[in-house]
């Protein structure tokens, strides 16, 4: 399967649909996938470095590196790597504009 | 039936090493609780795709299927039961003096333990490339879990680069699953994996199924490479730029590298329930302490590749020992040990092997140039590890401290080792002298709320 961004699919095409939204747009991904598995199907990173001039995109996706946290447009940030997608749920790749 | 004046055992970990602890317990009449991380038992080498997925366990875990359904049938079945308590994500991020600090969905709550059992795992040894800290790079173990928990390639043209044997067995599985890997590309030369060869031979079906899997990738295998840079754009990966055995320069297209060199035991958790620590040479790592039984002392006892970088199937044999010593330190009947200490010799002179075969990359991390990134949480160069090392001396405590490197949110776990080797360059000391980065609490980020009681 053919997607826009930094990941392949490569099995388990099976599953329903999913609507989530990544900076006020809405994406599709598949029940079961992870966060960052959504966000990457069609985008190329998950956020900014803090230190650096460039973009993150996940790196040990078990929970350890702690380099796939991601903004929520409400709430807490969450771990890409280990939170399945849900539908609606409201992600952004840079801080919410009230963040100091 | 376990009854409740039994004393109150917590293992760590739900992998091969976590299960067959806790079903050694349960045999022997306890109710353990079981803390993980993941959503479903089985830890990172059997790890479960979501329910919904279809692929069989001899699609995701090919040779290995058997083994990897047994240890799921049987945590699942004593979950069922109800003869253990498994609490799935749910991050334990402190230990102290028998009491453990757990993150879950609703919160922190503190469970108290008589005996601890710690089967915490490992997680690739990386080791620094110029350019590692671009969006597209990404651990072998990452390639390994996207492609089996979700299955999913993490690019379209895939660079493999490190040593050891999961660089091998990733570059064929991705290969199997139809994801397109460029090259794979090991800094260890020929003649340095033939010095392992002996050792090896300690298993010959296993290392005969290496060779066979190495046969697979074709001449996108190059072994004895220089690693150069990883080249990006804005947008992440763009190349990697290598020189091979004979000194031909390659720039090889690709958005995605995976790297990884062997495993590097997980150990904080080790660290704050005050268990001694060893370097060892072997695996040029430091290590927790332990008897062949796994105990560490103060009732703790390491199990798997926490402790012993053998894998799963020593993982599984090190969860029964140490659930044995565990039930004759409380004064229990527990079976025999003597088959499982046998089978543990043999898996330590293969894995003596892998180490000789495939060591960490020294002499590369050594010359790294000032301006590559050492610490991919805060972005520290290894200019600045040295500048450390110049004002603080060949003390990696110190260093942390002065530069930064290891006080990201991942907390050292991978930059630790790089940062070590390079003070102890600086310093014109052995890294074994250099000590470790000390773990602190809580040893994964945890939102302030938690601790709050608002979840």
């Amino acid at each position: 399967m053919i997607t826009a961004g930094r990941i392949v699919r490569l099995a388990e095409f099976d599953r329903a649909k999913v609507r989530f939204f990544l900076d006020r747009e809405m994406r599709g991904a598949l029940a079961g996938d992870t966060v960052l598995t959504a966000m990457l199907a069609s985008g190329h990173a998950l956020r900014n470095s803090e230190f650096g001039p460039e973009p993150r995109a996940g790196f040990c996706l078990m929970g350890a590196c702690q380099d796939c946290w991601v903004w929520q447009e409400e709430g807490p940030r969450l771990r890409a790597c280990s939170t399945p997608v849900a539908e609606g749920m409201r992600l952004r790749t840079t801080p919410p504009e009230s963040w100091p | 039936m376990s009854d409740t004046s039994s004393p109150k055992i917590v293992i760590i970990g739900a992998g091969p090493a976590g299960i067959r602890a806790a079903a050694t317990l349960v045999e022997a009449g306890l109710h353990p609780v079981v803390i993980d991380e993941g959503h479903r038992a089985g830890g990172q080498i059997y790890r479960r795709p979501p329910a919904g997925f279809v692929r069989t366990p001899e699609h995701l875990y090919g040779s290995e299927a058997a083994k990897a359904r047994a240890l799921h049938a049987l945590f699942d079945r004593l979950a069922e039961e109800g003869r253990l308590t498994h609490c799935a994500r749910s991050s334990v991020i402190a230990a102290h003096e028998g009491r453990l600090h757990v993150l879950g969905e609703g919160g922190v709550q503190v469970i108290g333990y008589d005996r601890l059992i710690l089967a915490t795992g490992a997680s690739d040894r990386v080791a620094p490339v110029p350019g590692w800290q671009n969006a597209g790079v990404y651990s072998l173990g990452a390639a390994q879990i996207a492609l089996k928990a979700q299955g999913v390639a993490l690019g379209r043209r895939i660079v493999l680069i490190g040593s050891g044997p999961l660089l091998t067995l990733v570059g064929a599985q991705l290969l199997r699953a139809g994801a397109d890997v460029v090259a794979v590309l090991d800094t260890s030369p020929w003649r340095r994996q033939m010095r392992g060869f002996r050792e090896l031979a300690a298993r010959p079906i296993v290392a005969l199924r290496g060779l066979a899997l190495r046969a697979r990738l074709g001449d996108r295998y190059q072994a004895g490479v220089t690693l150069e840079r990883i080249e990006a754009d804005a947008s992440g990966v763009t190349a990697m730029r290598w020189r091979d055995a004979s000194g031909g320069q390659h720039l090889t297209p690709c958005d995605m590298v995976g790297m990884g060199w062997h495993l590097r035991a997980e150990t904080h958790l080790a660290d704050l329930a005050g268990c001694a620590f060893i370097y060892d040479e072997q695996w040029q790592q430091w290590l927790p302490k332990t008897d062949d039984m796994g105990r560490a002392g103060n009732g703790v006892y390491l199990v798997g590749d926490g402790v012993r970088l053998l894998g799963a199937d020593g993982a599984e044999i090190a969860g029964r020992l140490a659930a044995t010593a565990c039930l004759s330190d409380l004064g229990r009947p527990a079976p025999s040990v003597d088959a499982d200490l046998r089978k543990l010799a043999r898996l330590q002179r293969f894995a003596r092997g892998l180490a000789r075969a495939f060591p960490w990359p020294s002499e590369m991390v050594r010359a790294l140039p000032d301006d590559a990134i050492v610490c991919r949480c805060e972005n520290v160069s290894a200019g600045a590890v040295r500048e450390g090392a110049d004002l603080g001396g060949g003390d990696a405590n110190r260093v942390k401290s002065l530069s930064r490197a290891g006080m990201g949110r991942c907390q050292g776990r991978y930059c630790q080792l790089a940062a070590v080797e390079l003070v102890a360059a600086q310093a014109g000391c052995a890294p074994n002298t250099v000590g470790r980065f000390r773990g602190q609490a809580p040893v994964r980020p945890a939102p302030i709320g938690a601790f709050l009681g608002e979840g």
